[in-house]
């Protein structure tokens, strides 16, 4: 378990590394992502073990954002400028933006073939 | 008698010890609250514990920087999280590859409904520039929004908090208005929920099914670039 997670560490690390160097716009731990991908790809399946770490760290992952929050939270100052427009147009444009994406991905999604089905192209 | 204590609590509230475990105590608590009232969306856990959390630190008069001394062992973890995403992602491989291309298009219609609707209320509700600007990129993750919010001459800090309650928004009624609009597809769940809600809206979508995990995760990942190559070109047209 613990290979698994320095394995976990060390892409971060190397995706923190890589975006300074390459002064990406993106973070560290999303190349960190990447390149965990790339592992699994050259490797072919998901060791058990790391599976295990990955689950605890996924399933728990909502705690994670509070501390972050709190910090943003605790700077109520910064929304008394507009806070009306703000707070409408961030509830508004989530639950649009909600409904559009997925009625977008349900069309195209179902307009495809069904699993299994011969594609056109093959 | 009464100094000792006020002694031991000023030691205690300064120790990480403390602050970790009541991060941890006060969002177990909220989680089973949650629970007991049948998930109702209102009562989100991160919601309640942010905002008991805020309270006990205002009560207390005690400085963020004390608390996130305790509260950075869970902050730190956010980002091998996001490395561990790679696992429900390479499971559902076969199901991204087949719809590639009907990801792309999703989270391309998602990043610019995010981006316009919020640039377009806000400035229909007569908020200023810089609000404007600040609100844009609410719907990608943290540390991507802020850097286009600096690089369009907003206010990053309030983009963070803007960021943070988007994804909250996201999380607490994505199930609910998914059910709504009869989506039942779980890739479509995903997608919708990381597009519009990044990481915070990701977390819930995981508990949803592990594929509306991946696809949040990786619309998520997609929003982010999308937003950081196509908001500045958006915004250049509304100003323009």
């Amino acid at each position: 378990m613990l290979e698994y997670l320095t394995l976990i560490l060390i892409c971060q690390l190397v995706g923190e590394i890589s975006i300074n160097l390459l002064e990406l716009p993106i973070p560290g731990p999303v190349v960190g992502m990447i390149l965990l991908f790339l592992y699994l790809l050259a490797k072919g399946a998901v060791p058990s073990a790391l599976s295990n770490v990955s689950s605890t760290l996924l399933t728990n992952m909502s705690v994670l954002f509070i501390p972050a929050g709190v910090g943003v939270m605790a700077h109520t100052t910064l929304l008394k400028t507009d806070f009306w427009p703000i707070m409408i147009a961030m509830v508004v444009s989530t639950l649009v933006t909600i409904i559009v994406t997925a009625l977008v991905m349900k069309k195209l999604n179902k307009t495809s073939p069904p699993d299994g089905a011969p594609q056109p192209n093959d | 008698m009464i100094e000792h204590f006020s002694a031991v609590w000023m030691e205690m509230a300064a120790n990480p010890l403390f602050n970790l475990t009541l991060t941890l105590l006060v969002f177990v608590s909220a989680s089973y609250l949650y629970r007991q009232f049948n998930n109702n969306p209102l009562l989100n856990p991160v919601l309640v514990s942010i905002v008991v959390l805020v309270g006990l630190l205002y009560v207390t008069s005690t400085p963020y920087d004390i608390y996130f001394k305790g509260a950075q062992f869970l902050h730190f973890l956010l980002g091998p999280a996001t490395v561990a995403l790679a696992i429900p992602l390479y499971r559902q491989l076969e199901r991204v590859k087949k719809s590639a291309a009907a990801i792309l298009f999703s989270v391309l219609c998602g990043s610019i409904t995010a981006a316009g609707t919020a640039i377009f209320i806000t400035w229909l509700m007569g908020a200023q520039w810089v609000s404007i600007i600040s609100i844009a990129p609410k719907s990608v993750t943290t540390p991507v929004a802020m850097g286009i919010t600096e690089q369009l001459g907003g206010l990053p800090s309030l983009t963070a908090a803007i960021v943070i309650l988007t994804g909250i928004i996201g999380a607490m009624f994505a199930p609910a208005l998914l059910k709504l609009c009869g989506v039942e597809d779980e890739a479509a769940k995903g997608i919708a929920i990381g597009a519009a809600s990044h990481g915070v809206g990701t977390a819930r979508a995981i508990q949803i099914s592990e594929v509306a995990g991946a696809f949040s995760g990786l619309a998520m990942g997609l929003n982010a670039l999308a937003t950081a190559l196509l908001l500045p070109i958006l915004w250049q047209l509304f100003r323009g």
